[in-house]
């Protein structure tokens, strides 16, 4: 394949960008989308203190569960992490910190780091003092929200479908789900997908996520987890 | 106290009364989940997930699971004609912006003034919300199904909720296997009773009061 822009990369390559301490960002909901390599390069290469954004933390033994499960990371950003009790065990010892936002807003706080945008104002989970507390008012039109502070990380990763060698990106049905997001608002972003294409192969009305936002693109080895309902 | 797989059933083939044809509905876990084997053959409802996908249609069989089409809770669906796909953001703008109809969803608690408590139980379960306060806060119709009381025999539907509140005065209606409540400005209206039930039992097993319909519909078992 030729690699015009050099984004086209290996696993050990890429392995470089991560570091101990450093703010991650991950695409996937419920691990379908999460990509596995990256993950399972993060976990070989030792990679701890880890401040895990996305979704939800995963199974136990899927997605950005396994990093969660051995302990990789020191805080989660996430909606949910019912379907992990292991993260859930680790933040009633105190050893792992959450802050969770309700679905739709984490979303959207993600995308507007993707986008360049400070913060958003939401009216979502105002009367809950866990979603409200410590953060600032807005008073817009005579009707109060919060001020929902935009999440940008140092690396985001994402799974893909199909990339071609500028990064554009199309993803597999409903495995896109916070990845288009997510791949806007790293730092450095890094895209394992399932099957890289020559430049010009991608319909351009098909593509989902613009290369420009992706700087390094790396072939997955597939998804080697039992789905919970295998 | 938990419910035989034929309450659950009453209960979802009552909650799908509440969808007409062309509605966008968004389906909690449990007893909702069951909602769609009672409508219509021919009604077109574009069930709604939050992780991105608008028309799922029913699971796939044994064997032909695709294991990048799944609902927000992780397990495989199909997708109806119709269908599409979107990234999470829009799927949740699909929410706040009203144009999800109903939001059919299982609760741990109800208040009289349709409170909503179903994500938390401070000191034993921290799972997130989830979608659940978009959902709660933004679909144009939140109906509960639940048990009327907890395994423990307590009630659910109460005058104020002990747990944390996922969203304040969101709920419409409140289907249990004893009744179906509206809720109304004035708060709880009981409207329809499940046979074998009556006033009686269901008055003993609600925390809070509550308004009785000047026609009750009675549903046979």
């Amino acid at each position: 394949m030729e690699n015009p822009f050099g984004k086209i990369t290996t696993l050990e390559k890429v392995l470089e960008l991560f570091s101990n301490g450093m703010t991650l960002m991950f695409g996937g909901f419920g691990g379908v989308g999460t990509p596995p390599t990256l993950i399972d390069g993060i976990l070989e290469k030792g990679i701890r203190d880890i401040t895990l954004i996305g979704n939800d933390t995963g199974f136990p033994h899927i997605g950005i569960g396994k990093l969660v499960s051995q302990e990789r990371a020191v805080k989660v950003i996430a909606s949910h992490i019912g379907s992990n009790p292991i993260a859930g065990k680790l933040m009633h010892e105190g050893r792992l910190e959450v802050e969770f936002s309700p679905q739709g807003i984490l979303a959207e706080r993600i995308r507007a780091g993707g986008v360049g945008l400070p913060a958003i104002l939401s009216d979502i989970g105002m009367d809950n003092e866990l979603v409200s507390k410590n953060k600032p008012h807005f008073l817009l039109n005579g009707k109060d929200y919060l001020i929902e502070t935009a999440l940008t990380a140092e690396v985001s990763i994402v799974y893909a479908k199909k990339a071609d060698p500028y990064g554009n990106l199309i993803y597999d049905k409903s495995a896109r789900n916070t990845n288009p997001l997510v791949a806007m608002a790293g730092d450095i972003t890094i895209a394992e997908v399932e099957e890289i294409v020559p430049l010009g192969s991608l319909d351009p009305d098909e593509i989902i996520t613009p290369g420009v936002f992706v700087d390094h693109i790396i072939p997955s080895k597939g998804v080697n987890w039992k789905w919970a309902w295998e | 106290m938990g419910l035989g797989v034929d309450f659950r059933n009453t209960i979802a083939k009552r909650a799908a009364e509440e969808i007409h044809n062309g509605m966008v509905v968004n389906l909690g876990i449990g007893i909702p989940s069951l909602v769609p084997n009672h409508l219509p053959k021919n009604m077109m409802v574009m069930f709604h997930a939050e992780n991105g996908i608008t028309g799922m249609g029913p699971s796939p069989e044994k064997g032909m699971e695709d294991e990048n089409l799944c609902n927000a809770g992780g397990f495989p669906v199909t997708l109806n004609p119709g269908g599409s796909y979107c990234d999470s953001a829009v799927a949740f703008g699909m929410i706040r912006r009203g144009r999800v109809d109903i939001t059919i969803l299982g609760s741990l608690q109800v208040s009289a003034q349709g409170d909503l408590a179903n994500w938390i139980v401070p000191g034993k379960k921290v799972p997130g919300m989830g979608g659940a306060m978009e959902l709660a806060q933004k679909a144009r119709k939140v109906i509960v199904l639940m048990n009327h009381c907890d395994k423990a025999g307590n009630p659910k539907i109460v005058t104020s909720c002990t747990l944390p509140l996922t969203s304040a005065a969101c709920v419409d209606m409140i289907i249990t296997e004893l009744a179906v409540f509206k809720v109304t400005p004035d708060g709880l209206l009981l409207t329809e009773l499940f046979a074998p039930y009556d006033l009686q039992i269901v008055a003993n097993r609600t925390e809070c009061d509550f308004m009785v319909s000047d026609t009750i519909r009675k549903i046979a078992n």
